[in-house]
């Protein structure tokens, strides 16, 4: 459990632009001057049109991209790690411990069945073989998959199914703090009102949350707060 | 926070004009994996065998934190100190198994000797030792007296970590592992090394030209090109937001299946 007082994550002007050195050295800018906070019990979504730099910024606070200016303070353990330029190391274990990432797409070793892929991460903050495989368990039950594909790898899953393993597996590290990228997209009706209840539990505890939510109903039930990004958005990229 | 496990400080290696290693640093924790990453001639394998003593460098040196958590220079070791590292601390899987194991001997043997190089010397206590290490493998324990001549590729570099693991080393040279095995066989494979690693909490120094396999494995990357370090960080960072030229050029001609 996390003290309630305090962000968890605090951004100070954030900066994103690529180099295409493959195409003569051009400079795509993103985004510039992202400033915010994210406090635990809270959901924060990102909004604006696509192309707006909504998941640039969610994977620079992961450390996927590389921040071009400014810092991400993420409080880990206590204290604030700067994510813009912390070593690898240091990266890894906020994402063990405190950090998590739920992707759009299922992205894992081919062949692993599915309860081993959900039980990985909550192995890798401590719990024995037994509690990993007890919260798998749990949290799959809570996804509502179909028992039967849980001792099967999940590359020949649906869409859907993938989407709930990939959310499942998101949630097993029990971190204080989860990025959810478009994790509800091609959940039907039922499922995304488990994946709500979900989050809503964990909020309750106090784990923070920051995502993007295209589906308007989704956003209307998780979002306390919506950040325009555009906002954000570089000179060059307005004039453009 | 513990010292690095594996330092390398300015190692050179030159073969007539060709630079083929150029003052690489870096330092390794324990229960780290690093890639290195590069075509061919980039001079990841020329590191890798600096970084094992299985190649001196023209300068430069490694320094290595033994089990006394003494960190000393590997060139200052006698021959006999290295022999023992290579064989205890240390373990090296070489692309073609069949370099890395006595073809000729039993799988079982292959195993057990590893194990009487460090003192072993009970007879049932060593096969019991290389029959729990064949079924960690995943090797039928039925095949334990046969030669691994008569094993397949995927078969073969399974024993092959089985004989580096027995002594539960801390540090593990890899040299493309999965080279040349078919894809299936490769993904096994990779799981089975995952769960070893992360099990084992096994320090790894991967060398690999194939970018999946890095991904997969490796907590760190580091990219060479020509002998110099292009670009080095977290895999993921450096695989889906590559800062120099040369890595997004890598990153970009990978087709995806």
């Amino acid at each position: 459990m996390i003290p309630p007082a305090g962000p968890i994550l605090a951004v100070r002007g954030l900066a994103k632009s690529f180099t295409l050195h493959l195409h003569g050295g051009a400079q795509l800018p993103v985004v510039t001057g992202v400033s915010f906070e994210l406090f635990p019990g809270e959901c924060v979504v990102l909004g604006g049109p696509s192309g707006a730099g909504k998941s640039s910024i969610l994977k620079m606070i992961y450390g996927n991209y590389l921040a071009g200016a400014g810092e991400i303070l993420i409080r880990h353990e206590g204290a604030p790690v700067n994510i813009a330029a912390a070593d690898p190391q240091t990266i890894l274990a906020v994402r063990r411990r405190t950090m998590g990432y739920v992707s759009q797409f299922l992205r894992v070793i081919p062949r692993v069945p599915t309860l081993d892929l959900i039980a990985e991460p909550a192995l890798a903050v401590g719990l024995s073989r037994a509690e990993a495989m007890a919260r798998a368990t749990a949290l799959l039950t809570l996804v509502n998959l179909p028992e039967r594909l849980w001792h099967l790898p999940p590359s020949t899953f649906s869409g859907g199914e993938q989407q709930r393993v990939n959310i499942a597996r998101g949630f097993a590290g029990n971190h204080n703090f989860l990025i959810l990228d478009e994790p509800t997209a091609s959940l039907d009706a039922a499922n995304r009102d488990a994946v709500i209840s979900l989050i809503n539990a964990r909020k309750a505890d106090g784990a923070a949350f920051l995502g993007i939510f295209h589906d308007q109903d989704v956003r209307d039930r998780l979002a306390d707060r919506i950040i325009d990004v555009s906002t954000f958005a570089p000179a060059a990229k307005k004039a453009a | 926070m513990t010292k690095p496990l594996l330092i390398a400080d300015g190692l050179t290696k030159r073969y007539g004009a060709v630079t083929a290693c150029d003052k690489v640093s870096f330092s390794l924790d324990e229960g780290e994996v690093l890639a290195i990453v590069g075509e061919s001639g980039s001079g990841k394998s020329t590191l890798l065998n600096m970084l094992a003593c299985r190649l001196a460098p023209d300068m430069g040196e490694v320094r290595y934190r033994m089990r006394d958590a003494e960190t000393r220079n590997l060139a200052g070791l006698s021959e006999a100190e290295r022999r023992l590292l290579m064989r205890t601390d240390w373990g090296f899987v070489h692309q073609d198994a069949a370099q890395g194991l006595r073809m000729n001997v039993s799988a079982g043997g292959n195993i057990g000797e590893r194990l009487m190089a460090v003192g072993g010397r009970n007879y049932g206590g060593i096969r019991q030792a290389a029959a729990d290490w064949l079924s960690r493998v995943e090797i039928d324990t039925a095949r334990m007296d046969h030669k691994p001549t008569t094993y397949s590729g995927g078969m073969r570099q399974r024993l092959q970590i089985a004989r580096n693991l027995v002594t539960s080393p801390r540090l593990v040279f890899m040299d493309e592992p999965t080279g040349g095995l078919d894809v299936s066989v490769q993904a096994r494979l990779l799981d089975l090394i995952r769960g070893l690693v992360a099990d084992m909490g096994l320090a790894v120094v991967l060398v690999t030209h194939d970018l999946a396999v890095a991904r997969l494995l490796s907590h760190r990357i580091l990219v060479m090109k020509n002998g110099h370090v292009i670009e080095t960080g977290l895999t993921d960072r450096v695989l889906d937001d590559p800062q120099a030229p040369y890595t997004q050029l890598l990153v970009s001609s990978v087709l995806a299946a």
